[in-house]
């Protein structure tokens, strides 16, 4: 009889036959440790390679990542806002070798599901038991027009990626003339981090009221509205920045021309001084490349939430930004996707079923002066009818912000640093 | 058949010796480092998010109902407690007592 192990444990229903497999997958097929290649060593890849040997520490763990240093998103809007530096953000993965974490510093370029390996731009190809994308998002810049064009020349960013356009716009910012307008356009949901742009135009107002007061900021929302804490936000703008901030609501920014410093919407031509743009998003394009980007609308990863295996590809999980799901996409939500997923794996290779009942939670800090912040707090808990995670109540954003949270928002951030990273 | 019974007992068998390779209490708690920092131990500066870790059970347990209840102010436990039922604080406190 020829069938293969995954038919296997369908028809067996994880039953006899999960006990014999257990035998072969728990130490791999020739008799080999089993092992998990995990790609993207971001908030989700790197947290899930650390759990993945802490639970499993007889799982060969490889994390594949083409960047030298972990540079966060998470706090960026600090940097762009003029309270912290780049290197504040920017992390080393040096730690994660002495979990026993295999790195392999290279980019994936194809992933074949039917051998089960994965091949880098180096031309490495690596085998696996299990697979574990993290690759975050894709930025569509190609669907706002002229955006490539002006981005190439350095006249707009869209800073969604922690980098290289963080400092740009921070430069442009300071050498932007008191008077100016900066122009920020926001992606319609879902997006990375609902409440960052907002929290980006309060760090950028706050530098303006200090530096160049009579200076603008003219929002472009795709939204109808603030999607994310929007009494903490308007509660901030009109306590601190009032008159500064020109929020506009189903104000799409479709296109950019960086000869112009013009920001066009359906509606309107606006001229800027500093544009930040910030297009629509998917699942990173890695996702694409192992068939696995297969949600209804074709941009997002959809998975079994009990394991974060792929509904599409077997052996394939996914986790953070690139899942489908009605959970925010944050790097704390990245960090808790990660740990149910590595206990998952864990237990599959075992050839055992995993927790049948997880639970996660998201909080997103957002600082909305130098002194204060609000944070949005929610429990997400798997719900087995329903075979997703339902929010059971009593989670809710802070309506006002406070200097508390402030200095809670930091020591979040030192602290799931160090337990991505350290 | 009958082999496939004897297999099925011995996979009963297999599962109930070990059930989880990641207990339940510390699958919970795990999702509580990003903000207490890990091992349960947060950076010890100023201002800083307590540290979980090696607190006594009894405290951890009676801490969560108390932000859950409102008895007890917070910034942000009392949204994270109301998630999580009287058991799950048991099991979360058992797992973070024992962190050294
Ligand atoms: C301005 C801003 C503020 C934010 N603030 C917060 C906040 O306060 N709190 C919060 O929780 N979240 C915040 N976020 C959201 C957070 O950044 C993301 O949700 C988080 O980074 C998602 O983690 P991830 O692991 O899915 O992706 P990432 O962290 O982006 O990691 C993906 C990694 O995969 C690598 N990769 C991609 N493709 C490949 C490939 N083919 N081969 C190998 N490697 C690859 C990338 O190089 C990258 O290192 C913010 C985001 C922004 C933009
Ligand atoms: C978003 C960050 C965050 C997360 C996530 C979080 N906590 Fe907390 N925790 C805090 C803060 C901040 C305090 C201080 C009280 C307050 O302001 O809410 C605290 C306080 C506590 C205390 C009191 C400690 C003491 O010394 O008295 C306990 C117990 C606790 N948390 C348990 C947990 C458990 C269990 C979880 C996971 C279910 C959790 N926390 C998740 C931020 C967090």
């Amino acid at each position: 009889m020829s069938i293969t192990r995954r038919d296997f444990l369908k028809v067996s229903g994880m039953g006899a036959a999960s006990a014999l497999i257990a035998g072969c997958a728990g130490m791999g097929a020739s008799g080999a440790k089993p092992k998990v290649v995990v790609v993207g060593a971001g908030y989700g890849g790197a947290t899930c390679a650390k759990y993945l040997r802490k639970w499993g520490p007889h799982i060969e763990v490889t994390l594949i990542e083409p960047n030298d240093k972990f540079v966060s998103c998470p706090r960026s809007n600090l940097v762009i806002g003029g309270l912290r530096n780049m290197d504040y953000l920017t992390h080393g993965y040096d730690n994660l070798p002495k979990h026993g974490i295999r790195m392999v510093k290279d980019t994936v370029v194809a992933i074949d599901p039917g051998k089960r390996t994965v091949t880098t731009k180096g031309g490495t190809t690596l085998g696996y038991d299990r697979l574990v994308l993290a690759p975050g998002i894709d930025v569509r810049t190609d669907t706002v027009k002229g955006f490539q064009e002006a981005e190439a020349a350095g006249k707009v960013v869209h800073a969604w990626k922690a980098g290289a356009q963080t400092a740009l716009l921070r430069k442009q910012l300071e050498a932007m003339p008191d008077g100016g307008v900066f122009v920020i356009g926001i992606p319609g949901t879902p997006y990375r981090c609902p409440p960052g742009p907002y929290e980006r135009i309060s760090l950028v107002a706050n530098y303006f009221k200090q530096a160049k007061p009579k200076s603008k900021i003219i929002v472009l929302d795709s939204n109808a509205d603030i999607v994310s804490k929007k009494p903490l936000f308007t509660w901030a703008w009109n306590s601190f920045y009032p008159g500064m901030i020109d929020y506009r609501g189903s104000s799409a920014a479709t296109g950019v021309d960086g000869s112009r410093m013009v920001v066009s919407t359906e509606f309107d031509d606006i001229k800027a001084d500093v544009m930040n743009v910030v297009p629509r998003q998917r699942a990173g394009e890695l996702c694409a490349l192992a068939g696995v980007r297969n949600d209804s609308t074709g941009n997002w990863c959809a998975v079994d939430f009990i394991s974060f295996e792929s509904t599409a590809v077997p052996f394939v999980h996914i986790i953070g930004d690139s899942v489908a799901a009605a959970l925010p996409k944050s790097g704390h939500m990245a960090t808790n996707q990660a740990k149910i997923c590595a206990a998952a794996i864990v237990e599959l290779l075992a050839g055992r079923k995993p927790e049948a009942a997880p639970v996660i939670a998201n909080t997103c800090y957002s600082d909305t002066s130098a002194t204060t912040g609000g944070h949005v707090a929610n429990v997400y808990r798997y719900n087995a009818e329903k075979k997703t995670y339902v929010d059971p109540g009593g989670g809710g954003a802070t309506p006002q912000g406070d200097e508390l949270n402030h200095t809670y928002a930091e020591s979040w951030a030192q602290n799931i640093w160090a337990e991505v990273l350290s | 058949m009958h082999k496939m019974l004897i297999l099925a007992a011995a996979s009963a068998a297999l599962l109930g010796a070990n059930a989880f390779a990641v207990e339940r209490g510390e699958l919970l708690a795990s999702t509580c480092l990003s903000c207490h920092g890990p091992d349960g131990h947060s950076t010890k500066v100023q201002g800083a998010v307590p540290s979980l870790a090696g607190l006594e059970k009894g405290y951890l347990v009676k801490s969560l109902q108390e932000f859950k209840a409102g008895t007890r102010a917070s910034s942000v436990m009392k949204r994270l407690a109301s998630g999580y039922t009287d058991e799950e604080y048991a099991l979360m406190a058992d797992y973070l007592s024992k962190l050294k």
